[in-house]
């Protein structure tokens, strides 16, 4: 269990995070969403105690990191940038990390087998493929069987088949009852993933939801209908909450109403439809409309500039 | 490749199942843990070794050089050199290139976590940051000590036993002689030690060395330029001065003595970790 209360990081005069409120429940895998420079790895970097806040507190299990004895035990991590030194081998980067919590040797080779390194754990690290050292960072954050593992950026750099890997691995980690934190700015990824998602945008919390509800809420229900008689159509449809668009001719987007309703009315008034089509927005698009308000939301408290914003938006 | 090998060998359900499984009930971060933490991360690095080879065989053939080459000319030196000459100081004399490698070798412990992002990892596993600061002061210390001396006895040795051909050399027993072998293990130890605060202070490579080398060298070029009257209140308390004051049999009538001189400059190298772990501890990894 990952709570951030309040938190807020501040470089100098820039605003990394801003007033960041949220909890990460163990049992399932909770995506962080966001931009690139939204704030991801800072907070992060902030649940590890490498980055102090400015403001606030984050706290796991109850505890700020640096204050349990045991802190591999607690929280395993893998950072977005590769945490090792390159000179040393696979195996006593993961047997140093060992050795100051008391892990033993055997479960050192145990992770080492668990993420497939074993051939190459005598190796040094620099020689190590982007895949490789990826999942390198999964077996020293799996080291100490931490309650909660926080990952960034897993799936960086992977192919195809490390890809399905970390997302089985995940699903199988939450399963097994632990708190699965993992950033990205892929919202592809996580619809596949995770069932809960933390959204920030320029440091602020966007939403804190299921992957569902977060589909759910952003998208307007679009209906897109087809038919050659689209102006008779919109004076029917058009109402008080409804809006419709013309896209091209000949094909309206409705907003307001079901596609049954629409059926419904075209059938009565004897329009015919070629085309009758709910529209789901995708992750991808409640993303970018929801990241879009956050935007706006930003300009708004600025004051003056809004005009400039948005049509550089 | 290892899909599925999660919840090997454990009862499925439960929680943790999977990787519980050999994990004894004593994990905790410790002083003495993170000390043999940093013992195998020192010994894990090829660098480790060859900086240190580099140490010895640097010191020893230097030695060697230049107890060969004295005793060699001895024959044909003039008065005045001879009676500038001390058996000592120039089977010794290697640490002067000993101390800028082992310097190096102090700052990139610390460094090379820094450039590689290996910090990162450090600082998560012993999240309280002060025991990795103690650890690597213990283990380098220790390492550098024990090569550092050793290397000086054996350049000591032979560098006496190229002397004794023209009758020249000293012995251990003679005044001041052991002081001044030891007092080379223990300069040296304290110059990596040096090393190892500007690592935390400077935290790059570039940046440490150069600082080192500025403390080390340039430093006592720019006080010898001063005026006389004040360069003899500065000059021999200045780090490289007064550390050097215990590895030499005669020190200069300007500078101080052994012990006190080596005690300003374990001052120096104290003070150097009090800002480390100041900023070590404000700072973020």
């Amino acid at each position: 269990m990952i709570q951030a209360r309040g938190v807020t990081k501040r470089y100098g005069d820039k605003t990394a995070v801003d007033d960041l409120t949220f909890t990460v429940r163990p049992g399932v895998v909770t995506g962080f969403l966001g931009p690139n420079g939204a704030g991801k790895s800072t907070t992060m970097r902030m649940i590890l105690g490498l980055d102090s806040p400015t403001s606030g507190e984050v706290t796991v299990n109850g505890k700020r990191y640096a204050q349990h004895s045991a802190p591999l035990h607690e929280v395993g991590a893998l950072l977005e940038a590769k945490a090792v030194h390159t000179g040393r081998s696979a195996y006593n980067h993961l047997l140093a990390l060992a050795l100051t919590t008391g892990i033993p040797r055997r479960r050192v080779d145990k992770v080492i087998d668990l993420v497939g390194l074993r051939d190459v754990a005598r190796r040094r690290v620099g020689g190590f493929s982007l895949g490789m050292g990826q999942r390198l960072g999964v077996a020293a954050a799996l080291l100490g069987d931490p309650s909660t593992l926080v990952l960034d950026e897993p799936v960086n750099g992977l192919d195809p088949e490390g890809i399905l890997w970390i997302r089985n691995l995940l699903r199988a980690l939450a399963a097994e009852g632990r708190t699965v934190f993992v950033s990205s700015h892929l919202m592809s990824e996580m619809a596949l993933t995770a069932e809960h998602l933390v959204v920030i945008g320029r440091g602020r919390l966007i939403a804190d939801v299921s992957v569902r509800e977060f589909t759910d809420r952003a998208s307007s229900a679009v209906v897109r209908v087809r038919t050659p008689e689209d102006g008779r159509l919109r004076d029917l449809l058009v109402g008080a909450d409804v809006s419709v668009t013309s896209v091209e001719p000949g094909v309206l987007e409705v907003v307001g109403l079901t596609s049954e309703a629409i059926g419904r009315i075209a059938c009565d008034q004897a329009v015919p439809l070629v085309e009758l089509t709910p529209v789901q927005a995708s992750l991808e698009a409640a993303f970018m409309e929801l990241t879009q308000d956050a935007v706006e939301f930003r300009v708004d408290t600025d004051g003056g500039e809004r005009g400039v914003e948005r049509s550089a938006a | 490749m290892s899909t599925g090998t999660l919840t090997e060998g454990s009862a499925p359900g439960g929680p943790h199942a999977g990787l519980a499984v050999h994990l004894p009930d004593d994990l905790k971060v410790t002083q003495w843990r993170v000390v043999r933490s940093e013992w195998l991360k020192f010994w894990s690095l090829r660098s480790s070794y060859i900086t240190l080879a580099a140490m010895v065989l640097s010191m020893v053939a230097f030695g060697v050089l230049f107890s060969a080459v004295t005793a060699n000319r001895w024959p044909v030196l003039p008065a005045a050199a001879r009676l500038r000459f001390d058996a000592t100081d120039t089977s010794l004399r290697g640490f002067e290139l000993a101390q800028l490698i082992v310097g190096v070798l102090g700052v990139l412990i610390v460094t090379g976590e820094y450039s590689t992002g290996m910090i990162r990892a450090t600082m998560s596993a012993a999240p309280t940051r002060l025991p990795v600061i103690w650890a690597k002061i213990a283990v380098f210390g220790v390492v550098t000590y024990v090569v550092g001396t050793v290397t000086a006895f054996v350049s000591f040795f032979v560098g006496q036993a190229l002397l004794s051909s023209q009758h020249i050399q000293t012995t251990l027993s003679a005044a001041g002689v052991l002081r001044a072998v030891l007092g080379v293990g223990l300069y040296l130890t304290v110059v990596g030690l040096l090393g190892v605060a500007l690592g935390w202070i400077i935290r790059s490579t570039a940046g440490g060395i150069a600082t080192l080398f500025g403390l080390l060298l340039v430093l006592p070029a720019l006080g010898e330029a001063l005026p006389d009257s004040w360069s003899q209140h500065i000059v021999p308390y200045l780090p490289s001065d007064a550390g050097q004051s215990v590895t030499t049999v005669h020190p200069d009538p300007g500078s101080l003595a052994p012990w006190t001189g080596f005690g300003w400059f374990c001052v120096y190298a104290l003070v150097g970790f009090v800002l480390a772990v100041v900023l070590v501890r404000r700072r973020d990894a």
